[in-house]
């Protein structure tokens, strides 16, 4: 299977955990995260969230920081699988995952790779208020999250 | 110069999706000379792609600076700031 996968289905985690770590004896460590839809925000309830993409250019992109995240922390494998379509409150939308030696290269692993995503990868978000639908804002905190890993990030900051 | 323009989220919504382009720069042939001369296109071209507004450029399937200087034939896509995840 693909360690990059953009799909409308939900996925099944402990499998792809399972599947991620294989028959290998070396892996001494599988961190992952899981992104799920929130029912509301600070402003609004949230009744549904659409996420398009730039198919394409999302591949491209997240095997792209899966291979910085290998060069920078040594990972034994790694798998993105991002949702894209119609998704409900409660529902997964994004599971990052790594398999390494030791539990601080997957935990910093699984980290870089999410704050990368973020403000990287081609994804836009809708929300759906009691107000009507509205594009989700980028947030400069998630810039800040990635320069940490001492990498530039200027998403949501300064416009072009 | 042929170009494949491509507009993603609002810009999508307000643009179109984009398409193939036909475009005989003025000068240097680059992301942002791009997008000025697309805004004279259109009361809504000139809006979406205003300066100051946050808006994203990738050449090629890959983010670029406003100064990427476009080939003949490259995929060019403007969208708002990414929020996945």
């Amino acid at each position: 299977m693909a360690r990059v996968r953009i799909q409308e289905a939900d996925f099944d985690v402990g499998a792809e955990l399972a599947a991620l770590q294989g028959e290998r004896t070396d892996v001494g460590a599988v961190a992952s995260f899981v992104g799920c839809v929130r029912g509301h925000t600070r402003e609004d309830d949230i009744s549904a969230l659409a996420l398009e993409h730039y198919p394409g250019m999302t591949e491209r992109a997240i095997e792209a920081m899966i291979a910085e995240a290998q060069a920078r922390f040594g990972l034994q494998g790694a798998l993105v699988i991002h949702r894209v379509g119609r998704l409900l409150p409660g529902e997964r939308i994004v599971l990052v995952a790594v398999a390494a030696p030791h539990r601080r290269a997957a935990f910093q692993g699984c980290e870089f790779l999410m704050d990368y995503l973020k403000t990287h990868a081609p994804f836009w978000k809708k929300e759906s208020t009691p107000h009507g639908e509205r594009w989700v804002d980028a947030r400069v905190a998630d810039d800040e999250a990635l320069r940490r890993w001492g990498l530039t990030s200027d998403n949501a900051g300064p416009p072009a | 110069m042929k170009l494949t323009l491509k507009y993603f989220a609002s810009l999508r919504e307000t643009l179109g999706a984009g398409g193939a382009l036909e475009w005989t720069p003025e000068a240097e042939p680059t992301a942002a000379a791009l997008r000025a001369w697309l805004r004279t296109q259109s009361p809504a071209h000139a809006q979406a792609l205003a300066p100051g507004r946050a808006v994203r450029v990738a050449v090629d399937q890959s983010l670029a600076d406003e100064s990427a200087t476009l080939r003949d034939g490259a995929e060019v896509a403007f969208f708002p700031p990414v929020t996945g995840g």
